[in-house]
């Protein structure tokens, strides 16, 4: 089921694109579970291709998200920094990281972290 | 605030080989580590999400990843549902917020916990690799 024709290609962006949109500026995120899932499935994406674009276009979803939130004054920018700047290094190494570990090790590990975090959000 | 740098660099580290979002840990992270409430949370991760995108789509199109006419109507696209969700993140209450995204945390695991039982993929994305043109082959981080 993936969209080929101009017309029923740009219908499906508009629609990832107001999806993202709507997840990314309710949850604080970036949109790219909702972005690489559906490029793959809707305009038949390969993976890679798939999370370079949504990384590009995270770039704007997450900045019409901040101005939005900072409307509010609900942005701290500070803090913004300290956690922002850092993670640039951070995916710099796992880039590179991923190339020569087990990721599936890491996923499962990963997935616990989240889990734990979700458990204390909701003891808080 | 001491918290935010370590809570940066592992996010990130984990987003990169992973190709999870860093902003599924940013925001607990502000929540439980730097005391953030959980709008400020949300708002402030959007804004750290910002730097990380950009420098990823640097690397991930010096190897030919992005599509540049997608991704521009993608982002262009996005402005009205990014402002509703803003908007509806900011009617809901702390409370409500917090335990959706909670919920959605605990989503994002399950996916994990599939993704890494179902595939055998000791090495990542490596292996798809092998199919693609020789230009765009991932050769390891630039200097």
């Amino acid at each position: 089921m993936v969209a080929e024709r101009p017309l029923q290609r740009s219908g499906v962006l508009i629609a990832i694109g107001t999806l993202a949109g709507l997840f990314s500026g309710l949850f604080g995120v970036g949109g790219g579970t909702v972005i690489v899932p559906l490029l793959i499935l809707w305009l038949g994406y390969d993976h890679r291709a798939a999370t370079g674009t949504s990384l590009a276009a995270i770039i704007f979803i997450a900045a019409f998200g901040a101005a939005t939130q900072a409307a509010y004054g609900n942005v701290r920018v500070l803090d913004g920094l300290l956690v922002g700047v850092p993670a640039i290094g951070g995916v710099l190494i796992g880039t590179w990281l991923q190339q020569r570990v087990h990721v599936r090790v890491i996923s499962l590990m990963f997935a616990a972290v989240l889990v734990a975090s979700a458990v204390e959000l909701l003891l808080q | 605030m001491i918290w935010a740098i370590p809570i940066g660099a592992v996010a990130g580290l984990l987003a990169g080989m992973l190709g999870v979002g860093g902003g599924v840990l940013f925001v607990p992270g502000l929540v439980l580590l730097v005391g953030l409430t959980q709008h400020e949370a949300e708002a402030t991760s959007l804004l750290a999400i910002i730097p990380v995108a950009l420098v990823g789509t640097y690397r991930q199109d010096r190897y030919g990843n992005v599509r540049h006419a997608d991704a521009l109507l993608l982002g262009g696209l996005s402005v009205a549902g990014a402002a509703a969700g803003v908007v509806l993140a900011n009617a809901l209450s702390g409370t409500v917020l917090r335990d959706l995204f909670a919920a959605f945390m605990v989503i994002v695991a399950a996916r994990l916990v599939r993704r890494a039982l179902r595939r055998d993929e000791p090495t990542g994305e490596t292996a798809s690799q092998d199919n693609a043109p020789e230009s765009t082959r991932a050769t390891g981080p630039p200097v």
